[in-house]
């Protein structure tokens, strides 16, 4: 993620995403670190799809560009398809993934 | 330079002609991106040569919702407007992104050429002083969005690419990182007029 302004430094994390599937196990959408997106965009989308607060979206926002990556939601598989579909439209990497 | 600024209700974006006009190319140019890579234009003889074909495009075009799974695209900027769904990692070799493209690409391929048409419709040729409601507003951000996502991958920037690209800014070569850079400015400075 970009600032618009002042330049942070990047940190990554190694993360294990192997997984298994098992029906009783929730669903989750990944929001992944980019280098375009800007920091003040993905609070925005944040609030605007979730209905998230400021506070809670900045947060969400600082942990993908901090930790390269965050949950924003959980559900069933398909709530999640669907919140991965219109994170993508509004130009985020967003995955689904069972937790 | 163009400046962006709430006044009450509304969004207001000052654009001198060239910069609006700049903008127009470029939401253009997104367009034609987004219809040249249409999985239907990749067989245009199809409804000649399967009479099926004839019956499932309308209702492709009605539900946004493909016979086939598209492919996933070739082109790095469309990839990165078309995401897959699912991790390179998911364990069912591709079959969940697959569907999951097949049921919502022609949906987010449609919110986008909504939302660079949006922008187009909102902004003149000549510029000047134009007032955005907050839905037009709204459209100019994630379309502008969209024009970064294309011009960052197709320069490969980094979070530490500079303005010019570590070019002197007479370099004919610096020009796309100057608009990338003006792009940037230009979103951030519409999002910060966005009540949310």
């Amino acid at each position: 993620m970009t600032s618009g302004g002042t330049v942070a430094p990047e940190r990554t994390e190694e993360v294990d995403v192997s997984e298994s599937v098992d029906p009783d196990r929730p669903w989750v959408t990944i929001v992944w670190n980019d280098p375009i997106n800007l920091m003040s965009y993905v609070t925005y989308v944040f609030c605007k799809l979730f209905g998230y607060s400021k506070d809670k979206a900045t947060k969400l926002m600082l942990d993908v560009h901090q930790k390269g990556r965050a949950t924003v939601s959980s559900g069933s598989r398909e709530q999640m398809e669907h919140d991965v579909s219109r994170l993508h439209a509004a130009g985020l990497w967003a995955t689904l993934r069972q937790d | 330079m163009a400046s962006v600024k709430r006044r009450g209700g509304h969004v207001v974006a000052t654009l001198q002609a060239e910069e609006a006009q700049l903008l127009r190319l470029l939401a253009a140019d997104l367009r034609a991106l987004l219809a040249a890579d249409e999985p239907d234009s990749a067989e245009p003889l199809g409804s000649l040569t399967d009479p099926l074909q004839s019956l499932t495009d309308p209702l492709q075009s009605l539900t946004g919702v493909a016979e086939e799974a598209p492919k996933p695209p070739t082109d790095p900027a469309l990839a990165r407007l078309l995401p897959d769904g699912y991790a390179e990692d998911f364990p069912d070799d591709g079959a969940a992104a697959a569907e999951l493209r097949r049921l919502t690409e022609g949906d987010i391929r449609a919110a986008k050429n909504t939302a660079a048409d949006a922008m187009l419709a909102s902004l003149p040729e000549s510029g000047g002083r134009i007032r955005l409601s907050e839905e037009e507003a709204t459209a100019w951000a994630a379309a502008l969005n969209d024009l970064r996502l294309v011009l960052g991958t197709r320069l490969d920037v980094t979070e530490e690419t500079e303005p010019f690209g570590g070019r002197s800014p007479d370099d004919p070569a610096a020009a796309p990182y100057a608009i990338y850079h003006w792009l940037t400015g230009l979103q951030d400075d519409v999002i910060n007029a966005l009540s949310y």
